[in-house]
This record gives structure tokens, sequence and C-alpha cells, in this order.
């Protein structure tokens, strides 16, 4: 502590460690050293492009979607093309968005470099899901032209073995992504047990790579399960062996059964990346450790085992017996727990902290609210009486908006701002980042809070046309959507603008302590210049802010080498 | 328990809210809250006084309603209704029980919530403001923190962080056992509540359900089928429910009951509605184009918006429920046939793809300029005659017509060879 009580004059101008090497950027020149590279960083930053490029489709049809319910009846189309409208944006912000958003982008990008390592363990193959993910969003994608899609993204049959709309094109399209989150999840969980540099004990691992690891499990063992329902489906549409079809003596429902055993889990293949990273931001930008380390960690590991117990809570009206419902009223309420004891955390982590309101820990905070929110009207629907009523609402629809976009997609934006300047090696437009942070955040609640009371007065979802009393509902929705739609669209124009007009950003600008701080900004080839340094985590005393935006780290400064005690991982290095 | 929870409310909601919601039904309907709904039944109360109930024909049945809501000259639904000139060629005035089912909805209630109507739904009404003022405490108490922390510990010159412990296991335990109480509870009143919501009595009045795209289709015992679904007070009812393509969902909003309806399965639902009214009722699992408006009976020409879908009809009595069965299978019995065309044309949901004004809708238009000539098919040409219709009643995807998706249900096995030549004489009736 004492060390940073006053720094010299001279840390002031502490240089920037010599990078001899060029940056991962300007390694290597050309599309070939793009399209073939098998660094994780231009993989990730490839993934990223393509993600948000997803994100401005998706959110282009949820625009849509809301313009239409502007008034009851036809606003701008017919209720087919509003079908559509409402597929292709769960489809498209579920399978190319949400899940592979901060795993696959971002995780791949951040994730070797915060463990200390050169690259994550199977760069082949990480390349290989790369293109399975292409694949499968350009099939997605070609639904469009090839007759559209109407089943809703969860394909219930038999509604989806018997629409014209291009249902294979689409089951294909899922298959091959699922296979792409099968390999990244695979690759991850290997790099995680096996690239910890020394001195990095699984507790001393980051809680985002604790989040990363719980969503490898996850994404190796249900997405199979994913792949196979599709792949039925497919066959059941093409050869009609009565699987699914009750004409032939199948079951619908079994699809449904087939389906939520993995988008379930899946929920929390979105949602737990997004807790590791705010996690990471709390911390960071309070300047204080995680609170309760231990319990976050365990949570994340709980929340992914329990998450493959509880997919019967999407089907509590379906048919199912009785007791099937009680059994997964009462695991869905376990769910409650770990996510509670995580939130406290988080607010505890604040106390005593010094916080600084930058732009990464504005979408932090947001997220602490916005889950808050997603996870108590969760109780609602986990309550099998009052689930009865409200099931398949926009009750439904504003709790997992709650949660998948108020959270996940916060958290990933939060996390994109957070890194941007490490593997962009350019600073954003800092006022504009925090005026859109709280645009999004005014914007979203604007949209989702009025569909909590349209649900419970009992406005079904996925409905074109609606009863009149619901208009001023519909209408402040469509008016929040715009603010959000146009709060993201000014995010990716910034981001995208410091390319060329950014400062060029330090080594360390948020003053994090985990170890990718310690790469020059943007990394090398192989991420570090010299072995990374453990330092006990979350340890910020140690971390001066030299200037604006630069923080440097007391014990690695020439003149204070060795006069600073560090943690105990650090000694073999030197 | 039960006595815990009205004080939560009380104290997080306010009494006004709560006394509305779960107040009405929790208690058993008494005779006085039957007394105090019988204004609003006034046309119908009319017509019973005349003890008509088993009558046959459909002029009585008309004469009925006309009489009731002439004498109170208060239901405005029924007057705007009011018949033409008895024997005049036109519109024929509409049953008493569908001026009842065209009464404007009635579903009061709090911000939230429409008011239950449901005898069962009494616990689960009081479970969701439980959970509202739970969840109301702890988010304003996190919000509250997480806002409090930020601006105490905010960065500002000289200000630093503070050393604290990094964990705290009692904290941690508190955290963790007092969720886990609350979730045990709340699962528990939900599965208590929910067992009520799902059981109903052995003696109830059985209704089948037939769904479909995009219509709903009550036969009651009697063999009378309506798709408004027309069900007694304070007798508990129950559903019997299949599909006939893909799944549907009925959901009642006042009846706090939804389940999902799935082809050649049987699915149940039943409920004790409390109070005489129209509620609605909608579909509320995805199964294509109408979804929006299953079972419309009345489009908007310009938005294309459904005026009037089918509803719930709570008639006052079981005497009131009997009578519409005897009235109604006379009215079917009794018809003209170009009059069952049109009344087909209303309640089998028709309407929601065919429009009768020759504007085209989901499928072609019912007003055909070209009846008796040779018209377009998907490869080929055919005459427009009544061979055609019923053929494509029957079996839609033998002869479709180009430019419309093929996605109507064949009406093989659902229609008599009467109703059938009804929609045929509706049809042929509209040409001009």
């Amino acid at each position: 502590m004492a060390t940073t009580e006053a720094f010299p004059e001279s840390l002031k101008s502490l240089p920037q460690a010599p990078v001899t090497e060029p940056d991962f950027l300007h390694v290597s020149k050309g599309w070939k050293s793009w399209a073939f590279t098998l660094d994780h960083k231009r993989i990730g930053m490839m993934y990223l492009f393509g993600i948000l490029f997803s994100l401005l489709l998706g959110g282009s049809f949820a625009l849509l979607l809301r313009t239409e319910l502007w008034s009851p009846g036809r606003t701008i189309v017919g209720p087919d093309t509003y079908n559509q409208f409402f597929t292709l944006h769960g489809a498209v912000m579920v399978f190319l968005v949400i899940i592979p958003g901060i795993p696959a982008a971002l995780g791949n990008i951040i994730m070797p470099i915060q463990l200390g390592a050169p690259d994550v363990a199977f760069p082949r193959l990480n390349l290989a899901s790369f293109y399975l993910w292409v694949s499968g969003a350009i099939l997605l994608v070609l639904t469009i032209p090839f007759g559209g899609l109407d089943t809703g993204w969860t394909l219930y049959t038999p509604y989806s073995l018997e629409t014209h709309t291009a249902v294979m094109v689409a089951t294909m399209g899922v298959f091959l992504l699922g296979f792409s989150s099968i390999f990244t999840g695979l690759n991850f969980l290997v790099t995680i047990h096996k690239f910890r540099p020394q001195g990095m004990g699984w507790f001393q691992l980051p809680l985002n790579i604790w989040a990363i690891y719980g969503t490898a499990i996850m994404q190796v063992l249900a997405t199979p399960v994913l792949g196979i329902t599709v792949l039925l489906l497919t066959v059941e549409r093409f050869a009609h062996i009565g699987i699914f079809d009750p004409t032939m003596g199948g079951d619908p429902v079994l699809f449904q059964h087939f389906f939520w055993f993995y988008s379930h889990p899946a929920v929390y293949i979105m949602i737990i990346p997004g807790m590791g990273v705010i996690s990471e931001l709390i911390s960071t930008y309070a300047r204080k450790p995680i609170f309760g380390y231990r319990f976050v960690a365990y949570s994340s590991l709980s929340l992914a085992l329990l998450s493959f117990l509880v997919w019967g809570h999407h089907m509590f009206v379906s048919g199912q017996s009785r007791l099937a419902n009680m059994v997964f009223s009462a695991l869905t309420f376990t769910v409650g727990i770990p996510s509670a004891i995580k939130v406290f955390n988080w607010v505890a982590t604040l106390y005593k902290g010094d916080i600084r309101l930058k732009t990464g820990m504005l979408y932090g905070l947001s997220f602490l609210l916005l889950f808050t929110i997603g996870g108590l009207t969760g109780l609602f629907l986990g309550i099998l009486s009052v689930d009865v009523h409200l099931h398949d609402t926009y009750f439904v629809v504003a709790h997992f908006h709650y949660v998948m976009m108020g959270s996940t997609l916060v958290a990933f934006l939060g996390a994109l701002h957070h890194w941007w300047p490490k593997f962009t090696g350019r600073m954003y437009n800092e006022s504009l980042g925090r005026t859109c942070a709280i645009g999004v955040f005014i914007g979203f609640n604007t949209t989702f809070l009025p569909q909590f009371v349209m649900g419970a007065r009992g406005m079904p979802r996925r409905y074109w046309d609606y009863d009149p009393q619901y208009q001023i509902f519909h209408q402040i929705s469509t008016i929040g959507a715009f603010i959000l739609g146009i709060s993201l669209f000014i995010v990716v124009c910034y981001l995208m603008a410091s390319f060329w007009t950014g400062a060029k950003a330090a080594r360390n600008p948020w003053g994090g302590s985990s170890l990718e701080w310690q790469a020059p900004t943007p990394p090398t080839l192989y991420n570090f210049e010299k072995p990374p340094i453990v330092h006990e985590l979350y340890n910020y005393d140690d971390l001066v802010e030299v200037a604006p935006d630069r923080w440097e780290r007391l014990s690695d400064a020439p003149e204070y080498q060795g006069a600073v005690p560090v943690a105990s991982g650090s000694k073999e290095h030197h | 328990m039960k006595r815990v929870l009205p004080v939560l409310l009380a104290l997080f909601i306010g009494t006004s809210a709560y006394a509305q919601a779960p107040g009405g039904s929790a208690v058993a309907p008494t005779p006085a809250n039957a007394a105090e709904s019988v204004p609003k039944a006034d046309p119908t109360s009319g017509s019973n006084s005349p003890t008509m109930g088993d009558a046959g024909s459909a002029t009585t049945g008309n004469n009925q309603a006309t009489s009731g809501s002439a004498g109170t000259g208060s239901g405005s639904a029924a007057t705007s209704n009011a018949p033409a000139p008895a024997g005049a060629k036109g519109p024929q005035p509409k049953a008493w029980y569908d001026v009842l089912a065209d009464k404007p909805i009635e579903e009061q209630g709090t911000f939230w919530m429409p008011k239950a109507v449901n005898q069962a739904a009494d616990e689960s009404d009081m479970m969701f403001y439980a959970v509202l003022a739970l969840s109301i405490f702890f988010f304003v108490a996190i919000a509250v923190a997480v806002v409090y922390l930020t601006i105490k510990y905010r960065h500002r010159p000289g200000h630093k962080a503070e050393p604290s412990a990094a964990h705290n296991d009692v904290l941690e335990i508190t955290w963790t056992v007092i969720p886990t109480l609350i979730c045990v509870f709340l699962f528990w009143y939900g599965w208590h509540s929910y067992i009520r919501v799902v059981t109903p009595p052995n003696k109830a009045v059985e209704i089948d359900v037939l769904a479909q795209r995009w219509n709903w289709t009550f036969t009651h015992e009697n063999g009378v089928t309506d798709s408004d679904l027309h069900i007694p007070a304070n007798v508990p009812v129950r559903l019997v429910m299949t599909s006939k393509d893909v799944l549907h969902s009925f959901y009642a909003p006042a009846m706090r009951v939804k389940q999902d309806v799935v082809p050649r399965r049987y699915t149940y639902a039943w409920f004790n509605a409390t109070k005489p009214g129209t509620y609605r009722l909608t579909c509320a699992e995805y199964c294509g184009t109408s979804h929006a408006q299953m079972a419309c009976l009345d489009v908007d020409p310009v938005t294309d918006h459904c005026n009037r879908r089918a509803v719930v009809v709570v008639h006052k009595d079981l005497e009131e429920y009997e009578r519409y069965l005897n009235d109604k299978v006379a009215d079917q019995m009794n018809m003209a046939p170009v009059d069952l065309g049109k009344m087909l044309y209303d309640k089998k949901g028709c309407s929601s793809c065919h429009t009768v004004d020759g504007s085209a809708r989901v499928g072609p238009s019912w007003k055909q300029p070209d009846w008796g000539k040779d018209i377009q098919i998907v490869g080929g040409t055919v005459k427009m005659d009544e061979n055609y219709v019923r053929e494509s009643i029957l079996y839609p995807a033998k002869k479709a017509r180009p430019g419309f998706p093929n996605s109507m249900p064949p009406f093989e096995g659902q229609l008599k060879d009467r109703e059938l030549d009804g929609l045929i004489a509706y049809i042929k009736s509209l040409k001009q």
C-alpha cells in the first residue's frame, strides 16, 4: 500500500518496454494472411466482425418487427412477413450473435492472453471452427432468398415439418454452427487445462476464465444434442420416418424435450461468459478484488451443471406430466441461488472501492441492474401456477430479453470496450462511449419494461395483430427499440472510426491486473515478448496511473525492481 | 403463511391493488355477487322470463333477444344489432347468444392483470402479487446499494480504494441461505396452487375442443358446435382438447388457464368461472400465418386488424347455458342455406383467410365474379362451380389457385352435407 502513496516524477515518463516484434495486426499482410491465419487474435477479430454484422442484421429485423407493432393490424407488413421477421431476428441473434459473442469472438482474442498462453491449444481446429461458423451463418442467412423461415427460432414440430419455408437450409446452418461451438469449447477446455503458465493455479485464474471454462463444458456436452435434434428434424422433413410427425405416430412434444435439453444450457452458454466479463469489469474499475472469489467461481460451475437439469420449465403447459412439472419447477429454483450469490458478490465488490465510471464500468453497472430484473422475473416463471398464466406471453419475452440482451449483450459491449484498446491498439471516443452506454440502458428499459405489463395482462407473444388496449405499451416499446438501435449503431460507428482517428492505446489503459495487460498493445504474434509475471490476482495496490488511461505496475519499473514485494507467483521469473 | 402474504402485499403494492386482485375470487361466489351482475346480463335476463327454454324455431330465439334488449334499452351491443324487419330479405338478425358474445369484453383489473374470474386461480394470483412485492423489494435494495456505493466510492482527486475483506464466509452463507429459503417457499406454494389450477372436480360440464389453423371448434354435449366458448357460471367446466394440425394453446387470460393443444393427443383444462360476461380467448402457441387472429370473426377491411375474435361467454347460470345449447341446435337446423353458410363463414374461421368483398387475403376472396367460368388453377384450368367449391373445401390442395400459399387445412369429415350446401349457397350469393 505504501508504495502507491506517492510515486516519483521519473515514473511519469516511464517508457513502455521496447517492443521489437511487429504486433499481430502488422506481422503479415494480404488477405491470405487473414484467411489462413492460425493466430487466435486474428481468428477472434474475424469472428468479431462477423458477429457485429449479424448484430446489425438481427437488429434490423428487431426494428422492423417493432415498427410493425406500432399499431394493431397492418402497419408496414402482413402476418407472413412479420412471422419471418421474428423468426429471423431470434435465429440470427441467438445462433450468430449471443452464443458466439463472448466465447468465440472476445474469448478467442482475450482468453489465451489473459491466461498467459501464446495461443489456444489447437490453432488449426480454431480456424476450422471459424469456417464452420461462417458456413453456418451463410446458410442461416440464405434462408432469406430461399423462402424465409417462419417457424420461430424454436423450430417446434409439427409446424416446422409442414411449413413451406426454408427449414432445411436453416437446420443445416444450425447443425454447422453447433459444431463450431463444440470445437471452440473443446479447444478452450484443453487450453485452460494445459496452457496455464507457471504460478497460475486454478484459483489464480481470472473469473473470466472460470466462466469460459464453465461455458466450454456446456458447449461440449449440450451442443451435440442440438446437432442430433436438427438432424432428426431434417430427416423427418424429407424422409417422413415418424419421429416427430403425429400423423405417423411420432411425438411432436419429444422435439421440445430435445430442443430445450440443448437450448436451456444454451441460455447459460450465453449468460455465464457475460458473468465472467462483469467480474473483470467491476473489479478493475472499482480497484478492488472481487468479493468472494471462490463463491463466484464455484457458482459459475454450479450454474453450468444445474442448467442441464431444468429444461422442462419451458414446457410447463405443453402437456407434460404434473410430476415432471413439479420436479422441473423445484430444480429451476436451484438455478436462482448461484445467480443471487453472484449479484450480491458483485455489489459487495464496490464497497470501499475507487470507482471509475469509464464506458466499461457503465456497462458493468447496467448489467448488475438488468440482470437483477432478468433474474427476479424468472422467479415468476418458475412458479408453476403463475407460469400457467404468463407462459408464452410478452412477460416471457421481456424476461429473456433482460437475460439474453440486457445481460449478455450488455456484457459483450462492456467487454468490447474494455479490451478494444488492447487488441486494436486504439482508444475510442470515451465520451461518446459513455453517452451510448447510457443510451443503451435507457433504450433497453424503455423497450422491455412495458412488455412485462403487457404479458401479465395476457398479450401472447409472436402476435402480428393485438388488442387495442396494448397499443400504448407497444408504442413505448417501439420508441425504446429505436433509442437502443441508434445507440448500438453509434457504438459500431465510433469503434470503427477509432481505427483511423483513435489515439494510440497504452499497454494498460484501465489499470487491469490480469496478464493480458502485460502484453504489448496490440499484442505480438505470440502475445508476450517475455514470459508474463503472475501477480497476485486482482491486486491493484501496485498499479499507478502515470498518465490518463495509462497505468504501470510499480514493480515493473526498473528503478523499483526488487524494492516492492510482489506476489509469490512472480518469483520464478526474476 | 396465508396471513403473512396479504400483509406483504399491502406493504408493497398498496391495499387497493390487492383488494382488486384475489379478493373477488378468493371468496366463493355468493348470491349477492350474482345479483350484482344481473343488470349487465340484462338482455338475456329479459329473454329468461318467458320460459321458452327448449322452444324450437330460430325466429323465436331471435325475437327473445330483440325484445330483451329493446325492453331494457341499455345493451348497446344488442341494440346496434337490431334486426331488420321480419320477412325482409337481408342479413338474419343475430341470435341472442351471439349478441352476448358480441358484447365488449369486460376485463377490469389492476394495473398488472385482468381480474381473475376463475375460482381456482385465487392462490396463483396471490402468488403473482407476492412475488411482485418480493421482486420490487430486492430490486430496489440492490439498485439503492449499487447507486449508493457508486456515488460514495466514486473516483475523485484524493480518493483511494481502501482495504477491506476479500471475502466473508458468514455473509456469503447468509446470502446463500436466504434466497434458498425464499425459493423453497415459492416452489412449495407454486406447486400447491398449481395443483388447484389443474385438478378438476369429479363433476364438471365437459366440452370437446378442436383446434386447427385458425379456429376453435367447441363441441358441447348435445352436439352443438361453435367457435365461441359458451359456459355456465359457477359450474366447473372441463375441456378435452386436441388439435387437427399443429400445436395450439388454449389461453383465456381472465381464467388464468393455458394449455397447449397437441395433435393426436388429448390435453385438458378446467375452470370454474365466477362472473358472467365475455372474456378473451387467444391462441398462445405459434401456429403459423394467422396465429394472432385465431378464430377471428370480423376483420377490419383497411388495417386487417381483427375487431372481433372468438370469446369465452360465461352465462349466468346452468339454465341459461342449457337454453343456449337448445336454441343453437334449433337455429342450426332451421337456417336458410345462405344464412347457414354465412354463419359457418364466421364460425369456422374461414374469415381469417377469405374476404367476401373481392379482395385477396391469405386465400382468394369468396366474392367470385367468375362463377360458372373457367378459372386458373396450378397446372391448368377448372370450371368454377358447385363441384369445384365443394372439392376445394374438402381437399384444398388438389386444385390450388396460383398466387396463394397452399396452407388451408382440409375440411374432410368436419362438415355435414347440409353445411357444405350452405357454404356453396353463400359463395354463390356473393357473386354479383
